[in-house]
């Protein structure tokens, strides 16, 4: 990919946080780009955003616009923090618009503990847990399956795990999908992404996945009517949030139909401008069997929050010598943040059927939709945006501004400014890992040097992205959480 | 061996790397070391394990893209990284691939832990001749 000059200088505001690249911008384009952004975040995206937006701009079916999300920056094929829809019957579907990292995504775990309960106990639940929830390159998950079970675990998802007691059946009502994506066929996934992903049910992963305790600080409850729907209760309260995906199995499928649409291109007459935006018409028979291998991956990564829910439960359970009903450990919501999924918006006054992709950005449905659970259909679905492992996390819901304007979608994270490298030099892994135990943040990680990447400096302001969406209104926020504890791999 | 530069400023959350090779042997070879650095320190690798890899692509490019995603995936699947590589690359297209390949498995506890790469993007993807020899880069989602 080579940057266009001038892209961000064609940059256009159009509303409050809101900014347009017009479809003239670059030859190709089918509809303008729009990014939502504050003056400053906008300032702070790199210029592969710009391409990257405008590239999606181009791809066949696309409706309204090519979106990227407050949190945006250059990642590959789309920009990270990237939304576009495509018409069902004519448009594309595109594995560099959904990620290798199949429903990567966040989970949230209230508890009915208070910090108080929880830091006298911080370094054995932290020790723990770290035993419990495999993390790093090569590690290997505590559940065994046949090929036959595995291919059960892609149709049914968490529902999977909840039948053979890794879960609680309520958990399943707050999962996006109730964990488990409709159209998952494994007669499209390969054997190579079996045998890659068979053992690893209940791992982390590496990178940005984590394992986090939180607190609710006082001040940190911004609305709470809708906190308390929640099941937030107050400042101390402790929370636990996962952040992982599909592991080597999604990784896999990725890489598989990445190589079958990039050979598929030309028999339907399509060219990209980046090769990691290959696609194939949805309908088609390439599109339609990366959807069913796509899906298999994306309800094994909800398989896999759930199984970590398992642990999760079983150390609290040990470390507080209670039942972890007792401990009110129960799921707030999971959203994935990685997906390709068909559903009805409205388009020009009448309901469409589109393929909208997320790319490092979560679905945010708004009050009385469907796909709401029915606890929260009042209040709006529960979007969960994961900050650096410094500087904490953030619950909101989701709004029926999102569902107008960007494909019922929100921002992901706090996204990155600087380089992994960039990080490193700037700081040892172990002097990370000590400056923010002082601060009261235990870390356990699998790779040292892997906590220098992840340091609070090489993200933006979380702060700044909520207030964004926030004033955007495309969510609405409900509670900032603060770690104390973090696993990563 | 050839040289491998991992860039700072291309796709922020990923790996970005150049490989120089003065032969597509050469290249091969340099780019199972640099993909093998990100994922351990190969000196806290116990050289325990050879394999014998065959490959083949109708494309070059591709055949690189393979290489590197084979070491992926017997990283995942087996728990094996494998830093020494001697690669025979021929044909003229369709490509062959046949490497003897050198590592160890991961010990927890031992194998200092690196980047836990998931997949070879195409983004800004190329091998290319150039004097002297042969140079690539790719992008790695980590």
């Amino acid at each position: 990919m080579k940057i266009t000059e001038g892209l961000r200088g064609a940059v256009r505001r159009v509303d409050d946080c809101v900014w347009e690249i017009p479809a003239e911008a670059k030859p190709g384009m089918l509809v303008p780009a729009r990014l939502y952004a504050s003056g400053s975040l906008l300032e702070q995206m790199d210029d592969g955003v710009f391409e990257q937006v405008t590239n999606v701009a181009c791809l066949p079916g696309i409706v309204r616009a090519s979106l990227c999300m407050p949190d945006g920056h250059w990642g590959y094929g789309f920009p990270i923090g990237g939304v576009a829809a495509f018409r069902a019957d004519t448009g594309v579907i595109s594995p560099g618009g959904i990620g290798f990292d199949i429903n990567c995504g966040m989970r949230l775990l209230r508890t009915g503990l208070t910090e108080d309960e929880v830091r006298p106990r911080l370094p054995e639940l932290i020790a723990a847990l770290f035993a419990a929830v495999p993390a790093g390159v090569g590690a290997k998950g505590f559940v065994r399956l046949s090929g036959a079970e595995f291919r059960q675990v892609m149709v049914q998802g968490a529902g999977w795990c909840v039948a053979r007691g890794y879960g609680w059946p309520e958990d399943l009502a707050h999962i996006e999908g109730q964990g488990c994506l409709a159209g998952a066929d494994p007669a499209h996934v390969s054997p190579r992404a079996l045998e890659r992903g068979m053992e690893q049910l209940g791992t982390l992963g590496s990178g940005n996945h984590y394992l986090e305790i939180q607190v609710v600080r006082p001040g940190a409850v911004h609305d709470e009517p809708v906190a308390r729907v929640l099941g937030v209760d107050g400042p101390g309260q402790i929370f636990v949030m996962l952040h992982c995906g599909s592991r080597g199995f999604g990784h896999q499928v990725g890489t598989d139909y990445l190589k079958i649409f990039d050979r598929a291109m030309p028999q339907y007459g399509i060219t990209v401008r980046d090769r990691e935006l290959a696609c194939a018409p949805f309908r088609s028979k390439e599109g339609q069997a990366y959807f069913g291998a796509m899906t298999a991956a994306a309800n094994t990564a909800f398989a896999n929050r759930q199984v970590i829910t398992h642990r999760i439960r079983e150390v609290f359970s040990k470390v507080f010598g209670r039942d972890a009903r007792a401990l009110g450990l129960t799921v707030i919501y999971d959203v994935c943040h990685n997906t390709a999924k068909v559903e009805r918006h409205r388009v020009d006054g009448r309901e469409l059927e589109l393929v909208v992709h997320r790319k490092g950005a979560t679905r945010a449905f708004g009050p009385g939709e469907p796909d709401v659970p029915a606890d929260f259909r009042e209040i709006g679905q529960p979007v969960i945006i994961g900050g650096s492992m410094e500087t904490g996390s953030a619950l909101l819901v989701g709004t029926a501004r999102a569902m107008a304007e960007t494909w019922g979608s929100t921002a992901h994270g706090a996204g990155r400014t600087m380089s992994r490298a960039q990080a490193k030099r700037r700081i040892w892994g172990e002097t990370l890992i000590k400056d923010m135990q002082a601060r009261g943040i235990l870390v356990r990680a699998a790779s040292k040097a892997g906590v220098a990447e992840e340091a609070g400096f090489a993200y933006k302001d979380l702060t700044a992205v909520v207030d964004t969406l926030h004033r955007l209104d495309i969510s609405r926020r409900v509670v900032s959480l603060t770690p104390i504890g973090n696993i990563k791999g | 061996m050839g040289r491998y530069t991992f860039l700072e400023d291309v796709a922020l959350a990923d790996c970005a790397v150049e490989l120089e090779g003065r032969s597509l042997d050469d290249l091969f070879e340099t780019a199972a070391a640099a993909l093998a650095r990100l994922m351990v320190d190969p000196g806290t690798l116990t050289i325990t394990v050879e394999r014998t890899i065959t490959l083949e692509s109708a494309e070059l490019d591709m055949l690189l893209y393979d290489w590197l995603s084979e070491m992926i995936f017997l990283k995942d699947r087996d728990s094996q990284v494998f830093p020494h590589a001697r690669v025979q690359v021929s044909g003229q297209g369709p490509y062959r691939l046949a490497a003897e390949v050198q590592g160890g498995t991961i010990e927890p506890g031992r194998t200092a832990l690196g980047a836990d790469p998931k997949a070879v993007t195409l983004h800004q993807f190329a091998l290319e001749q150039v004097p002297g020899g042969w140079r690539a880069r790719v992008v790695i989602d980590i």
